[in-house]
């Protein structure tokens, strides 16, 4: 170990070259799942008890009166995928954010409570107070929030260590859970059928006054977190290299634990809670992308994906329709718990 | 290429919660030098380290570097001038050598800047440094401790600063990966002027490589300047309650010191003073 003086061209040309194949690699991944996203999302609005051809959609989707096609595709068929869409996307982001900050597979925010926040809020509303529509998403969105804060609080000492954090949270979940059992179980027959769509999540009768508020919210909180995604990727070598690289980690943890809760709760808002996206997206992304960068953007596409693909399973490859959050959580569940038996094993990350 | 950089801890007392584990600390960084930071477990070595390079808000008191607070500084101007290495880094499942080295350009980017050639140069100087290029491609789980020390450190210096701290750089390598770490800082320091700053469990160590040797005990300097005025037999008794002989290393003219515990102690032992 002596030399230290200005390295050779080729060796500048050999780290460049490898710096180049990461990034290609992730852009390779990010381009794919981008085309499988826009065909699962084409597939949403064709497919159905009628099926209309990818012509007659575009016309529709463009604005152009088509007989049949305006009200199935445009009223039914377009919000809901475009709901699943924009609710894969913010689950998967947050999942992932999560993840990463913490740097545990089990931190996302279905884990660790934040979902049943929004879902425990919603349903007392809707059985209790008899709320419905918007006031019942934002007491959704408001209990999410509160959550977060108050597993951040109940964590809190000499900074948020991520096991202490997300023990606080599965259990806060666990008594939010509760709560849920307890209101449905008072529940009268029709508040009971509104209320179970927050449990598992669904994207039945979907219509745009519930897209739009997510919608906005991926808008607005997408580009905010996704401005996080360098200090994030510092934050997985550990908070004291990541503050001697010149990371503002406190300031990096609010600012993305505030835009993840965001885009959960006001997905869940809109959706429910659809079970294990922001748990499966992170993991299924890493794999796919191997170590070539930050995961952000690979894992709000899958997330995107498996809402897009579950709801089209839940909705046509079985006998009976099943809400898609029944099928993510076919999904998920033998995962968590693979991860479980793993993480108790060796103490895995991300 | 290297400027000289003044940093000074002044009246700096630090704390986790209730508490104190540094009090009313003076301490100045010889410019281009470098300083070792020796004594017992639990003594505030770490904890000082951390708080030079503002990890850890001083209770009272502050560290300046050239003149100014260092908590005050914009974190990635601070990083520019001064670079930490962790006693425990993580690093990310499979991630490869360069890409870890790479991390270390992070103070050098914006939010949305693209990588330059003087990043790779950086990043290329680095592995070549710590001679890690070989390893380049592989990933840092698969790799010895040695190896991967001497990766981390490649990172750290890839982030180019003019001050590098170090907290316990040797720790967990056999003895001639310490004595090529101990040499590769000490190339950085003659090369290119960095001022060195570095926890180190082992006295002899340190008072082979360190120009400038600062004892701590119970969070307050025991004594602190030149390692064959620093390391005596009665600094070893006040800073680690061990009794010891000091004798020149034969090899470097520095201090030794041989430890005397209650066995294996054949030739007569002569107390000094």
């Amino acid at each position: 170990m002596t030399a230290l003086a200005a390295p050779p061209d080729v060796a500048v040309d050999v780290v460049a070259g490898q710096r180049t194949r990461r990034a290609s690699r992730r852009r390779l991944v990010i381009v794919v799942l981008a085309v499988l996203v826009v065909v699962a999302f084409a597939a949403t609005l064709m497919v159905g008890r009628t099926f209309y051809p990818p012509g007659e959609v575009w016309r529709v989707v463009l604005g152009e009166k088509v007989p049949g096609a305006s009200f199935t595709v445009g009223r039914l068929r377009l919000p809901r995928g475009v709901l699943a869409v924009v609710a894969g996307l913010s689950f998967g982001l947050a999942g992932v954010t999560f993840q990463t900050m913490l740097r545990n597979p089990l931190a996302s925010p279905d884990v660790i409570g934040i979902s049943s926040g929004a879902s425990a809020a919603a349903v007392v509303g809707i059985v209790v107070f008899s709320l419905d529509g918007t006031a019942v998403s934002s007491l959704a969105v408001a209990a999410a929030l509160g959550v977060a804060l108050l597993i951040y609080v109940l964590a809190f000492k000499d900074g948020v260590a991520g096991t202490r954090l997300i023990l606080i949270g599965i259990g806060v979940g666990a008594m939010l859970n509760s709560v849920i059992q307890y209101v449905l179980s008072r529940a009268g027959q029709w508040d009971y059928q509104e209320a179970l769509r927050w449990l598992t999540g669904s994207l039945n009768g979907t219509s745009w006054t519930t897209v739009t508020p997510a919608l906005i919210a991926l808008a607005v909180l997408g580009p905010v977190l996704l401005g996080q995604t360098k200090n994030l990727s510092a934050l997985q070598l550990g908070d004291d290299t990541a503050a001697a690289l010149g990371v503002r980690v406190e300031r990096t943890r609010v600012i993305a634990i505030i835009t993840a809760v965001g885009l959960v709760a006001f997905a869940t808002a809109a959706c429910g809670p659809i079970a294990f996206v922001s748990f499966l997206a992170g993991p299924i992304a890493a794999r796919i992308v191997g170590p070539n960068g930050s995961l952000l953007v690979p894992a709000a596409l899958v997330g995107a994906l498996l809402v897009l693909v579950a709801d089209l399973v839940g909705q046509f490859a079985l006998d009976t329709r099943f809400p898609v959050g029944v099928v993510t959580g076919v999904l998920g569940a033998p995962y968590l718990i693979y991860l479980i038996i793993r993480t108790n094993r060796a103490g895995g990350s991300l | 290429m290297t400027r000289t950089h003044a940093l000074v801890a002044e009246e700096l007392t630090l704390a986790y919660g209730e508490r104190t584990v540094i009090e009313g600390l003076d301490l100045a960084v010889p410019a281009g030098r470098i300083t070792a930071i020796v004594g017992a477990n639990a003594s505030g070595k770490s904890t000082l380290l951390r708080s030079m390079s503002r990890l850890l808000a001083p209770r009272a008191g502050r560290v300046l570097l050239d003149g100014r607070a260092v908590h005050r500084m914009p974190a990635k101007e601070l990083a520019r001038t001064l670079g930490l290495l962790p006693q425990s880094p993580i690093a990310p499942e499979g991630i490869t050598v360069s890409d870890l080295v790479g991390r270390g350009r992070h103070p050098h980017q914006g939010v949305f800047s693209r990588w330059s050639r003087e990043d790779d140069a950086a990043v290329a100087a680095a592995l070549e440094a710590t001679q890690t290029t070989e390893l380049a491609e592989r990933a840092v789980d698969e790799l010895s401790g040695g190896q991967r020390q001497r990766v981390w450190i490649a990172m750290a210096l890839a982030q180019q600063t003019d001050l590098l701290l170090l907290d316990e750089p040797t720790t967990f390598l056999d003895v001639s990966h310490q004595i090529e770490v101990l040499d590769l800082l000490t190339d950085l320091n003659r090369v290119r002027g960095t001022t060195i700053v570095m926890v180190l469990h082992d006295l002899n160590l340190a008072a082979r490589y360190a120009d400038h040797l600062v004892a701590l005990e119970s969070g307050r300097i025991h004594a602190a300047g030149e390692p064959s005025t620093v390391l005596t037999e009665d600094c070893v008794r006040a800073v680690f309650g061990l009794e010891s002989r000091v004798i020149a290393d034969p090899i470097s003219g520095r201090p030794l010191m041989l430890p005397i515990g209650r066995h294996h102690v054949t030739a007569p032992v002569t107390a000094e003073v």
